[in-house]
């Protein structure tokens, strides 16, 4: 089975939620979800961020639907990690 | 997400927990000074009738709560759409349907809630003692005085409150409030025939 391991994605956000509140929302999308946030650029109203999630398996769906309902927007994908893993059985 | 917590999230994002927190220590205010304001003006006047001084009340009462919801609500309305649309100019996008677009039909909603309902439940809690005197309690004092000190305890306890959101002293606080609540009812005693 291909699965996802690990994803980068440059988003752009407002200020509110916070880095934290944002993290724990994305993380919450699936149970052994890691996140790293890093803010890269910060104006006014808005922040960029490199957002960085690694899990067993990672849903891109539900991580975009999770950025796009707290008001972030995704720019782009800018690493994966893909591993084809051998079914049990 | 649980509803505490997504109601949590939407008071964060918008910037309103302490809005919500500041209209109802000033409304609550609001309520309990009124409510001294009529139960003394009715021991100047005289009146005994408990069911005469519990209608006035209960309609000041009343008035103030809808007049808390409807500003509140209205202007909260107006405030939160502005915040949305710079935002979305902002993110050149359409928030709508995210966590902003929901704050922004939401809070309103809340905010006014909180304003609408401290000042009528700190004015039933002041007339307690009134509905419980002519449901045929007996009080050892007069119930119009329980009540003049169950709205001085509650004036104490909202300026408490505040002390508690500003970090400073509670009792100096709690005081200050109440001495709000003894020139109210000195000024009442003045200017009304006394």
């Amino acid at each position: 089975m291909v699965s996802v391991k690990r994803i980068v994605l440059d988003v752009l956000k407002p200020h509110l939620p916070s880095a934290i509140d944002f993290s724990q929302a994305i993380a919450g999308v699936g149970e052994d979800y890691r996140v790293r946030l890093t803010v890269l650029e910060m104006d006014e109203n808005t922040q960029t961020l490199s957002l960085e999630v690694e899990a067993s398996s990672v849903d891109f769906e539900a991580i975009e639907s999770a950025i796009t309902s707290m008001g972030g927007s995704l720019h782009s994908i800018d690493q994966v990690d893909v591993q084809n893993e051998a079914d049990d059985g | 997400m649980s509803l505490t917590e997504q109601a949590r999230l939407l008071l964060s994002i918008s910037r309103t927990s302490g809005i919500v927190r500041r209209y109802f220590v000033v409304n609550g205010f609001d309520g309990a000074l009124t409510m001294l304001g009529m139960i003394i003006g009715f021991m100047i006047s005289a009146t005994d009738d408990l069911t005469v001084i519990i209608n006035a009340c209960m309609g000041a009462a009343i008035a103030l709560g809808m007049s808390g919801l409807s500003s509140a609500y209205v202007s909260e309305v107006a405030e939160r759409k502005r915040a949305l649309v710079k935002l979305e100019e902002a993110m050149i996008a359409d928030l709508r349907q995210t966590a902003h677009g929901e704050a922004a039909r939401w809070v309103p909603f809340w905010i006014a809630v909180v304003n609408g309902s401290s000042p009528l439940f700190i004015s039933l809690l002041i007339l307690l003692p009134l509905w419980l005197t002519k449901a045929g309690l007996i009080l050892p004092i007069s119930p119009l005085y329980v009540a003049i000190i169950v709205a001085m305890v509650l004036i104490f306890l909202l300026g408490v409150l505040l002390g508690q959101i500003a970090g400073i002293s509670w009792l100096r606080s709690g005081i200050q409030t109440m001495l709000v609540a003894i020139i109210t009812a000195a000024l009442i005693y003045l200017f009304t025939g006394h």
